[in-house]
């Protein structure tokens, strides 16, 4: 990621999110991105998540320059490269866990079957093997986190995007969440983390502080093990 | 993403709101069940006037005695005696555009069968009046030329008259009546006819032959003909109501500038002006129904407005998890479609029970179209585009950070 400027207009004020941010973030590593609200956190999130485009710059994503692509292209990335996980889960409402689950696949062309049995196994490995049929509103805030991180991992993505994944969670759940997220890394994929909590951004390998659209540090650190998550809740 | 999955999942956001769904399907009810009940209806309406005249001779024509002048003031028409016994021989001979012509005298009278008496139009005629008429008898004889010649004492009777004198489900032929006092020997009934347009009981009616009638009934024989004649055209009828116009004239020695003493009724004129007249009622009451399933439609997409709006959070997750606007796109129009699709569906089964009932009701015959049907349900399709495509397009373009960070 090479200088990436994102410049807001408002009126007549420009407002620049960020003001020039070089990046490069390797294959399997576990980063988090931390700064105070303003900071520019969240509009790197959404560049790196392609949903935004820089306004400036260039950004290469698996060696593809994707800061000009257009939307539908973006669409594809979203869909086959990234997982989102958000701070407010973003579940469809009235809709079940496993159908939850299979929406990306569905916009990846994927037959139903296959689906199917996809966001069961997934589901499962986050713990939730019993409750495929539960909508949203049945579910507890960390279960609903957890389809979310299922949703997340079914597309088998190769980077997953945490926006404050635990910001609307209890420290227990908390903790359970960024064991997942953890053992994601493990298998080698990998997890973009932003937050404002430092002792969530402990649990990252590497920690890249923001103020006001710029990187002010950029920190390996020895991550803390999150315990492993209960078999099933 | 196939369409049936696009389709499925705009079917069960349907399902989640199923009250709202409903309603708003209802403009579309309403508006497709009003233009299937309305046409059928009208079509009703059209066969019903169709029916009547087809009973009353579609080819016909009615030459009336003309207008006298007495004093200065006109007469109408009718109220003198103009034609003569050799213009109805004229008439039948003499035009090869002119089948059958025959006279028609009436007169009000008495008429009475051993227990029960009954007042109706005794008609005075020759056998060529059933041709013209296309009126055959339903049990024994009807006029004959010989009963005219002769000035017999016969009489066909009508089924109203017979239901009046004999009885519904009886066959009088053979027994004796009395009109006017004189005994007539019943030859046979004409068959049913029904109502004439206005209303008319075609059936309460009693034939003598036409002799009869002027030495029994009119009381002597006259050189005029008091009554009208019916003349059923050959072929086209505009053309046999020339030539009769011109033979009368022409007998008449009326002069280019003065008026006719006669007057020609072209009846297939009148019934095609009774049916433009339901046409034109149809067509009003189709537009109005259409209007109708236009409100229907701007129903719809204030209702998807109102969905794309609550619903922005899912279309910025569905955006973030790889939906590409033009999926939202489809989604969204597929959903309105769905609506107004089921909506005319439902509104063609309404709308045909409707029809169903008010038939019955008045006595039309039944006519739900096909077409109009077909019609009316793509037409509710098109309403569904075209006002989805609004809401739809308001929610592809979406940005989905805006879209995901909507409370």
């Amino acid at each position: 990621m090479q200088d990436i400027r994102r410049v807001y207009r408002m009126g007549d004020t420009e407002l620049h999110a960020l003001a020039g941010v070089t990046l490069t973030i390797e294959h399997g590593e576990f980063v988090a991105i931390m700064g105070t609200s303003g900071s520019g956190k969240s509009t790197l999130m959404n560049i790196i998540g392609c949903l935004d485009r820089p306004t400036s710059g260039t950004y290469f994503l698996d060696g593809e320059e994707v800061s000009r692509l257009d939307v539908d292209r973006l669409a594809e990335i979203r869909n086959r490269v990234l997982g989102f996980v958000f701070q407010s889960f973003n579940l469809l409402p009235r809709t079940s866990a496993a159908e939850n689950v299979e929406l990306p696949m569905v916009y990846a062309g994927v037959p139903a079957k296959e689906r199917r049995a996809r966001a069961i196994e997934a589901l499962t490995k986050v713990g939730l093997g019993k409750r495929l049929d539960h909508t949203p509103a049945e579910l507890s805030g960390g279960q609903q986190q957890r389809v979310a991180i299922a949703r997340a991992i079914v597309g088998r993505p190769r980077v997953i995007l945490a926006d404050e994944p635990t910001g609307a969670l209890d420290s227990r759940t908390s903790v359970e969440v960024m064991a997942m997220l953890q053992a994601e890394s493990d298998l080698g994929i990998t997890v973009v983390l932003v937050t404002h909590e430092p002792d969530v951004a402990a649990y990252a390998a590497r920690v890249i502080s923001l103020r006001d659209g710029k990187i002010v540090s950029d920190q390996r650190q020895t991550p803390l093990r999150a315990a492993p998550p209960e078999a099933s809740a | 993403m196939t369409s049936l999955q696009t389709l499925r999942i705009a079917l069960r956001a349907l399902l989640r709101n199923k009250m709202r769904s409903f309603l708003t399907m209802l403009g579309i009810i309403i508006g497709v069940g009003a233009v299937i009940a309305m046409v059928a209806i009208g079509e009703g309406a059209k066969a019903r006037v169709e029916a009547s005249f087809a009973a009353m001779g579609t080819n016909l024509l009615i030459v009336l005695p003309g207008a006298t002048t007495s004093s200065g003031a006109s007469g109408g028409f009718g109220s003198g005696p103009t034609l003569t016994w050799d213009d109805v021989k004229a008439l039948q001979t003499e035009l090869s555009s002119v089948k059958h012509a025959a006279p028609s005298l009436r007169k009000n009278s008495q008429i009475v069968s051993e227990e029960q008496n009954w007042s109706t139009g005794i008609t005075g005629t020759t056998p060529e009046y059933f041709s013209v008429r296309s009126w055959p008898t339903s049990s024994g004889a009807s006029i004959s030329q010989s009963d005219v010649d002769g000035g017999t004492k016969v009489v066909v009777l009508g089924q109203t008259v017979v239901a009046k004198l004999f009885g519904a489900s009886s066959d009088p032929v053979g027994q004796t009546v009395r009109i006017a006092n004189i005994p007539f020997q019943v030859i046979g009934v004409a068959g049913k006819k029904g109502q004439s347009p206005t209303g008319q009981d075609y059936d309460d009616v009693a034939f003598v032959p036409v002799t009869t009638f002027q030495s029994k009934i009119q009381g002597g024989l006259q050189k005029y003909m008091t009554g009208v004649i019916y003349v059923a055209a050959a072929g086209d009828v505009a053309r046999a109501e020339k030539d009769v116009t011109a033979l009368l004239r022409e007998r008449h020695r009326l002069g280019d500038g003065q008026p006719d003493d006669f007057s020609v009724r072209n009846l297939a004129e009148v019934a095609g002006a009774q049916a433009e007249g339901t046409k034109t009622l149809t067509m009003l009451l189709a537009s109005v129904a259409a209007v109708s399933l236009l409100v229907g439609g701007i129903g719809i997409m204030n209702i998807m407005l109102v969905s794309v709006t609550e619903r922005t959070r899912e279309i910025g997750v569905r955006m973030a998890l790889g939906a590409k606007p033009r999926h939202i796109l489809s989604q969204f129009l597929v959903e309105a479609l769905a609506l107004s699709v089921l909506g005319g569906l439902i509104g063609v089964a309404l709308g045909a029970g409707s029809a169903g009932v008010l038939a019955s009701e008045f006595g039309w015959p039944m006519l739900v179209r096909t077409d109009v049907a077909v019609i009316a349900m793509l037409f509710s399709g098109a309403v569904g585009v075209v006002f989805g495509l609004y809401p739809a397009r308001k929610a592809s373009r979406l940005d989905p950070i805006q879209a995901l960070r909507f409370e």
